[in-house]
């Protein structure tokens, strides 16, 4: 069964249509990045995989469950890290996942323990008691990273989770996840604008204007053009080309 | 159930150790009434005399008289600024933890509601303190009595800000509703000044004070601070706390918010 499954899905703010008609399903364990320029639709995506936006048309299934028909058990097999920081920067970084942990409805006795290991896990531990204003981009990311994790879900979803970063952070952000995903077996969906954080076997997914233009392995969809993924990209996102 | 208690003490936990903080915030809500108490009734004292009213037995000074009403515009500006930081938090995302909580949606805004009154009625209870110190004394039990009423203030008001907050469309409108609903609720309400003082100035003002909910809300904290029930402020806000978090929680969506901000 996939982790997340979406069909059909359609999106308009007021008269203005911003995706149209896309599908795609992310299997169990698997990297998907979700490429497209600004503008595309991404974070639209993204907020109505969240329930931040009702689904207007269209389905969204996590594992079994449909998101517009039982959506508690759907968001409790999601963890999320939003394009911009949602940490509140004056509490310490147990506080902050401890409050997530709350609105997750998590037992008292259990939260410490999966708090310590998800600490444990993202390089945190000796940071614990800082307050996340003293952390760098980087670690802030983490953070965000060990709180979407806390209530173990199955599914990963990252917005631009590395805007902002300088490139030797970025790119160890993007290791790092692809280690969560090899090593928990967490579905990851990636959205990014930002090619070199593509690797030639990740699932890919091009979004364009609001469409899907491209879906399949990132190694397959770049074969198809002279110049790689860059071309592929570039091809795809000004011709608007659909495959 | 315990899912739902786990949320709630967490809602709340967050929001308390927020205030103890940024405790820059708290001192700026005390030095607002406190302004109001040591400087603005010092001068108005001797201009406002206060005939015998209910709940008070005797006269009373003008510091006396309009400690409801300061205790009530700490309420009024936490309840707006809660609101005001329900923007900031869905501009800036932090509202969105919260709403990925697999909770219901009504339930996630009732307990931030609760937990913003609960945090203001701190606030509220260190004026108090100040303001007994300074010399306004009110019954031990009325302190006591005071508290659920106060509570009720703060739900009222905090629910009134979320349902203003969802037709805000971005931040920066925001200002412009706080001149168009702090101020006139505070001014025309009976916080600062008796109604019959504002009858014997004009038969409409008057009645646009009767009428106004802040004016319920002053009297409801004035009558339980002297040990007095106030059953018609009651009432009017109980009922006006249901109708503003009911209509707060169903016009919430920041799909709307977005919407009116693409168009």
């Amino acid at each position: 069964m996939s982790a997340l499954q979406v069909s059909d899905l359609s999106f308009a703010y007021g008269a203005r249509e911003v995706l149209r008609g896309v599908s795609f399903s992310l299997a169990p364990s698997r990297f998907a990045a979700l490429l497209g320029p600004n503008g595309a639709g991404k974070s639209t995506l993204i907020a109505l995989l969240t329930r931040l936006y009702d689904l207007q048309k269209g389905e969204v299934h996590m594992g079994e469950h449909s998101l517009r028909q039982s959506p508690r058990p759907a968001l409790r097999q999601m963890g999320v890290v939003f394009q911009q920081s949602t940490l509140d920067l004056d509490l310490s970084v147990e506080q902050n996942l401890r409050y997530h942990a709350a609105l997750h409805g998590l037992a008292r006795r259990e939260v410490s323990e999966r708090v310590a290991l998800e600490l444990d896990r993202q390089g945190l531990t000796e940071r614990r008691r800082e307050r996340v204003r003293a952390l760098n981009g980087g670690h802030r990311r983490r953070v965000e990273i060990a709180r979407a994790l806390l209530h173990q879900p199955r599914l990963l979803l990252l917005d631009e989770a590395s805007v902002g970063l300088d490139p030797a952070s970025r790119l160890a952000l993007n290791a790092h996840v692809r280690n969560l995903c090899r090593d928990q077996g967490i579905s990851v969906l990636w959205a990014t604008h930002l090619l070199d954080e593509v690797h030639p076997d990740d699932d890919l997914l091009i979004l364009h204007q609001g469409r899907l233009v491209a879906s399949g392995q990132a190694g397959d969809v770049s074969a198809e053009h002279d110049g790689g993924l860059d071309a592929a990209f570039r091809h795809l996102t000004t011709n608007g080309a659909s495959r | 159930m315990n899912a739902y208690w786990q949320c709630l003490s967490g809602i709340v936990l967050r929001e308390w150790l927020r205030f103890v903080m940024q405790r820059t915030r708290f001192l700026s809500a005390l030095v607002r009434p406190l302004l109001w108490l040591l400087v603005f009734a010092a001068g108005f004292r001797a201009a406002l005399g206060i005939a015998i009213i209910e709940p008070y037995d005797t006269y009373i000074p003008y510091e006396v008289y309009i400690i409801p009403g300061l205790a009530c515009m700490i309420l009024l500006f936490n309840g707006m600024q809660g609101s005001l930081s329900m923007v900031y938090d869905r501009e800036m995302g932090s509202m969105r933890v919260l709403l990925t909580s697999p909770l219901p949606r009504t339930f996630l805004l009732l307990c931030k509601l609760l937990a913003t009154s609960l945090i203001s009625l701190l606030q509220v209870y260190a004026f108090l303190g100040v303001a007994w110190v300074y010399g306004v004394q009110p019954p031990a039990a009325g302190l006591l009595l005071a508290l659920p009423a106060l509570l009720l203030v703060a739900l009222m008001l905090s629910a009134l800000g979320l349902l203003l907050s969802n037709a805000i469309r971005q931040l920066e409108n925001f200002a412009g509703v706080m001149n168009f609903v702090i101020f006139p609720l505070f001014f025309m309400s009976s916080a600062l000044y008796p109604l019959w003082k504002m009858r014997e100035a004009s038969e409409w003002l008057y009645w646009l004070c009767a009428i106004n909910p802040f004016s319920h809300a002053v009297e409801l904290v004035r009558f339980a601070l002297y040990e007095r029930f106030n059953p018609t402020a009651l009432a009017v806000c109980a009922i006006l706390t249901v109708v503003f978090a009911g209509l707060a929680v169903l016009t919430f969506n920041p799909q709307h918010a977005a919407v009116r901000k693409a168009s």
